[in-house]
């Protein structure tokens, strides 16, 4: 099982995420302007701002020959979870609906938070529990969710909205306290909090993020058998 | 050759900030009056800011060697070994005049500087911390400060979240004296192998000299010498003239700096590195050249612009940010600009290693300034200072928002309230604390920051000044400040490996701000002695004075320190109901100078109270020694505020009460002075439990832990933690063992969130 991990210019957590996914399988970093992915079995589109995010955040990245690739990968059914400034590029990129709007409070917020799982036993919640609650930090200053009603509504339907902030620790003002995605497939994936920064307890208190990569472990493996 | 038709005037040195004293000895090192380019060379690097012509006499009684030391100051960064082969790199800078003018691009900027300084050395960034001072945000003249704080974190976290870069912690003051001239210092931290270190010394005659990153615009004009080197004149505004000096920060443009320079050491390529701060060009080659004893030809022509019709003086000195000067041999220059060319920074040639002594500035082949570089760099005169002991305060003291005889619950909650103490969670929020999965103790949960290190064990580090109690004594509250920090390492189980300081006063011609400065480095010096923690590096700040007077004098002090086991690292919250809670340490609570003094509106008294080196440092070796074995649930330095306030810090950060009784014992450790059976006056109360000073902690552990502490270490018995709210009691003694403080820690909780209004 191999991780890439994309990297850009501006990427800040491309080296958290590898480390994290490495916990569960190889993990290899891949640079912007490759477009061999390296024979990677997930992606992991990281957080960071990418190009300095001074258009919008993710806008630029979107572009980049790494992520044509990874448009054709997803394409094929492969697993990609994008963090924070990745679940921005996914999104400007179409993988997945809705866009990310400033946060409520206007401002860069560090906080750690509590998630709920709404959809577990998908590719990329193998390892949770329906309802299970996850503490996992989030910091962004771009993270309110937002669609509009009727794709929301097809969204709901259809098991797309992963993960929702529990009650009191929705400080960006995401519409439905909604903090993590999939698309229609359910093999994109993207959220605002960040797993990989909370995959050992010493650092940070909580290791529930790794639950995150151990899915997609499993599910890697589970569509290989 | 130079333009002898127009050459400058004594007037125009002056306006540059020379004195004509200094403009003719420039003229006669020489040989003649200098040119434009010439002059405006000079006016910089021996402008304060690069020469330390006021300070560097009295930098020099600071210890600065010792067994971990790998770097002193003089380099970018200072440097210690954090073994395992590895050295951990930091320094604190100030930006406190661009600050003052414009506070987001002061502040990002100053964050972005001292990132370069860590870089420069070869260190990765893992950490950064800041200080500030700013004015009373309450009350009628609270408009200034609040711009001013609101843009400087603002622009601290613009910066240092988006290169990726944690800031980890910090500290914030209000006081009136920082209202026209505030304070922001930045201290970085890095790690590097220890052979992967790079100095800036230039070497090699026929070496190439490579500017990389941004590229060169006006921005910065002047800035060392005209901004940081002089008093800051205007009213309200604070300056809005000089805006123009402000830097403008890209931390897009310095990830991508960042990552270039790491790569080029890592592959060998360069021989040695130095950023682009200060004075721009002018300094960093100058001073490049100086260290390796040769000359250096810049051809300005390379330099690329970001802006047409520069004048050749504008490039020399201008400080547009983002940008590194290396030394490479000629064969490797191809791939120096490959590697630019991959990180999409800029990258050019722009002069050679020569074996003249001399620093040539040139357009082509024209020649436009010639210097000695010894006199550019190391010949500026140096300055005695005058110091004299003012005859009263020359600080007024705060109006009174709190009466003397207010109730110690009153008084508590008005403590937890102040902004001086309240909680920084709001503050804290706007920065990313946790990239790089290092922070094993992030803001609030320690009294230092602790970084995990690859083998197990952690960094901490701590960042702190008082300068309410250096303006009352220059030389025992600088002390106080360096064990301060000491103390907040000794919380978390660290050692001290070195320090770092930032020297923030007034204007040194002044003598009452020469005698501040003077006490102060003597009592630095005497503290980093006794605790073993040299001064690796450090900044001067000077002249830091509005229209209305000086700031308080402010020594701010970064230590770095280090600890076995990262998952034994100290926390500052209560743990468990039935916990025991002990005070340790050689504690003397006054009311002078503290935080609930300026409440009072009292004025500051003439001196603090005599240290005790040796047994504090004992005290903290005990803290270290307990928190190191496991034995503590919390360990917390009493600081501003006293005991109460701490007992208060601890129960809101483990979200659990405390019953706490105090009796003999008690009066016998903080009053040893008092005769037996002294019944304490309700003054004398408030005294104990809100007075400050150094080597107090308040430390919880299982009973039987603290049992076993007490016989190795002379401790208080205080009481237990456990239930919903704060009490403090008297055990017979005044106040007939009823409750003094009953506090639900809701009540607590919610004076200590006043500062979340400013945010709001």
């Amino acid at each position: 099982m191999k991780f890439g991990v994309l990297q850009f210019p501006g990427s800040c957590d491309e080296v958290d995420a590898l480390q994290a996914a490495r916990r569960v399988g190889d993990a290899e970093l891949i640079w912007h302007g490759d477009r061999d992915l390296g024979g990677a079995d997930a992606i992991i589109v990281p957080g960071g701002f990418s190009y300095g995010d001074y258009l919008r955040a993710g806008a630029i990245a979107r572009f980049s020959p790494a992520m044509e690739s990874v448009i054709e990968f997803a394409a094929d059914g492969g697993l990609v979870l994008g963090i924070c400034n990745g679940f921005q590029v996914l999104c400007e990129a179409r993988l997945l609906p809705g866009a990310l709007l400033g946060n409520a409070n206007l401002r860069f917020t560090f906080r750690q938070v509590e998630v709920e799982v709404l959809y577990g036993g998908g590719p990329f919640t193998r390892a949770c529990a329906l309802g299970e609650r996850l503490s996992i930090p989030a910091k962004h200053a771009w993270g309110r969710y937002h669609a509009d009603p009727d794709t929301l509504a097809a969204m709901d339907a259809g098991g797309q909205l992963v993960l929702r902030y529990a009650e009191g620790e929705n400080f960006n003002g995401s519409v439905h306290d909604i903090a993590g995605v999939c698309n229609e497939a359910g093999n994109v994936f993207g959220l605002m909090p960040h797993p990989e920064h909370a995959v050992d307890e010493l650092i940070g208190g909580s290791d529930d993020g790794l639950k995150i990569f151990e899915s997609m472990r499993m599910s890697v493996e589970a569509a290989r058998a | 050759m130079p333009d002898t038709v127009s050459l400058p005037t004594l007037e125009d040195a002056i306006a540059l900030g020379l004195t004509a004293d200094e403009y003719a000895l420039v003229c006669e090192k020489q040989g003649g009056p200098p040119n434009q380019v010439e002059l405006a060379m000079y006016s910089l690097l021996w402008s304060e800011h690069c020469a330390y012509k006021h300070s560097k006499k009295l930098l020099r009684t600071l210890p600065t060697e010792g067994t971990h030391v790998v770097m002193g100051p003089g380099e970018n960064a200072g440097a210690v070994d954090v073994g395992g082969g590895i050295v951990c790199a930091f320094k604190v800078e100030s930006h406190n005049h661009p600050s003052a003018v414009e506070p987001f691009q002061g502040a990002a900027t100053g964050v972005g500087g001292i990132l370069r300084d860590i870089f420069a050395i070869g260190a990765r960034p893992i950490a950064v911390l800041d200080s500030l001072r700013f004015g009373e945000v309450g009350g009628e003249r609270a408009a200034r400060p609040r711009y001013l704080l609101d843009g400087a974190v603002a622009g601290i976290a613009h910066y240092g979240n988006s290169i990726g870069v944690p800031t980890v912690g910090g500290e914030v003051y209000f006081e009136g004296p920082y209202e026209q001239n505030c304070l922001v210092n930045a201290m970085a931290l890095g790690l590097a192998p220890r052979e992967r270190l790079v100095r800036s010394a230039a070497a090699g005659a026929g070496n190439l000299v490579v500017l990389f990153g941004a590229s060169t615009g006006r921005d910065g004009i002047g800035g060392a010498s005209v901004l940081a080197s002089a008093e800051l004149g205007g009213e309200q505004e604070g300056g809005a003239d000089k805006r123009p000096t402000v830097q403008v920060g890209d931390p897009f443009e310095e990830k991508k700096l960042l990552e270039c320079s790491l790569e080029l050491l890592e592959r060998g390529l360069i021989l040695s590195l130095q950023d682009l701060g200060a004075a721009g060009l002018t300094s960093s080659a100058a001073e490049m050249a100086s260290k390796g004893d040769v000359g250096i030809d810049i051809d300005v022509a390379e330099v690329p612009l970001r802006e047409a019709g520069m004048e050749p003086f504008e490039v020399m000195v201008s400080e547009s940010q983002e940008r590194m000067l290396c030394v490479v041999e000629p064969a490797k220059l191809v791939s120096v600009l490959e590697l630019c060319e991959k990180w999409e920074v800029g990258g050019a040639a722009i002069g050679t290693v020569t074996d003249s002594g001399r620093m040539r500035v040139l357009r082509g082949e024209e020649l436009l300034g010639d210097m000695p570089v010894r006199a550019l760099v190391d010949e500026c005169p140096l300055y005695d200072l005058r110091p004299r002991k003012p005859v009263e305060s020359i600080y007024a003291s705060a109006p009174a928002s709190l009466a003397p005889d207010a109730p110690a619950g009153e008084t508590l909650l008005a403590l937890l309230a102040s902004p001086n103490i309240s909680s920084r969670r709001p503050l804290f929020e706007r920065y990313d604390a946790i990239v790089q999965s290092r922070t094993v103790r992030r803001p609030e949960q320690a009294d230092a920051a602790v970084l995990a290190l690859e083998d197990g064990s952690a960094l901490a580090v701590s960042i702190d000044g008082n300068g309410r109690r250096v303006a009352a004594d220059p030389y025992r509250g600088t002390i106080a400040t360096v064990l301060e920090c000491a103390a907040n390492l000794a919380c978390v189980g660290a050692e001290p490996l070195g320090t770092t300081n930032n020297l923030n006063f007034g204007n040194p011609e002044k003598p009452h701000i020469a005698w501040q400065l003077c006490e102060a480095v003597r009592g630095l010096g005497e503290a980093c002695r006794a605790l073993e923690a040299p001064i690796v590096g450090g900044n001067v700040s000077l002249y830091n004075e509005g229209t209305t007077g000086p700031i308080y004098p402010t020594p701010v002090i970064g230590m770095v320190g280090r600890l076995p086991d990262a998952a034994r690292a100290g926390r500052v919250g209560f743990v468990r109901a039935g916990d025991e809670l002990a005070l340790l340490g050689p504690f003397r609570p006054s009311l002078g100078a503290s935080e609930l003094a300026k409440l009072r509106g009292e004025a500051l008294p003439d001196g603090l109270a005599e240290i005790d080196l040796d047994r504090v440092r004992e005290a903290h070796a005990a803290v270290r020694a307990a928190v190191r074995a496991g034995t503590l649930a919390s360990a917390h330095d009493i600081a501003e505020g006293g005991l109460a306030v701490a007992l208060a810090e601890c129960c809101l950060a483990g979200r659990i009460g405390a019953e706490v009784n105090l009796a003999a014992d008690f009066w016998a450790a903080v009053e040893p002075a008092a005769p037996p059976g002294f019944v304490p006056s309700a003054g004398a109360r408030a005294g104990a439990l809100f007075g400050e000073g150094v080597g107090g902690f308040l430390v919880s552990a299982r009973a039987a832990a603290l049992r076993e502490l007490g016989e190795r270490t002379a401790i208080v018995r205080l009481g237990s933690v456990g239930g919903e709210r704060l009490v403090i009691s008297w055990d017979g003694a005044g106040a007939g063992g009823e409750a003094e403080i009953t506090l639900p820690l809701e009540e607590l909780a919610g004076a200590h969130e006043a500062l979340a209004e400013l945010f709001s």
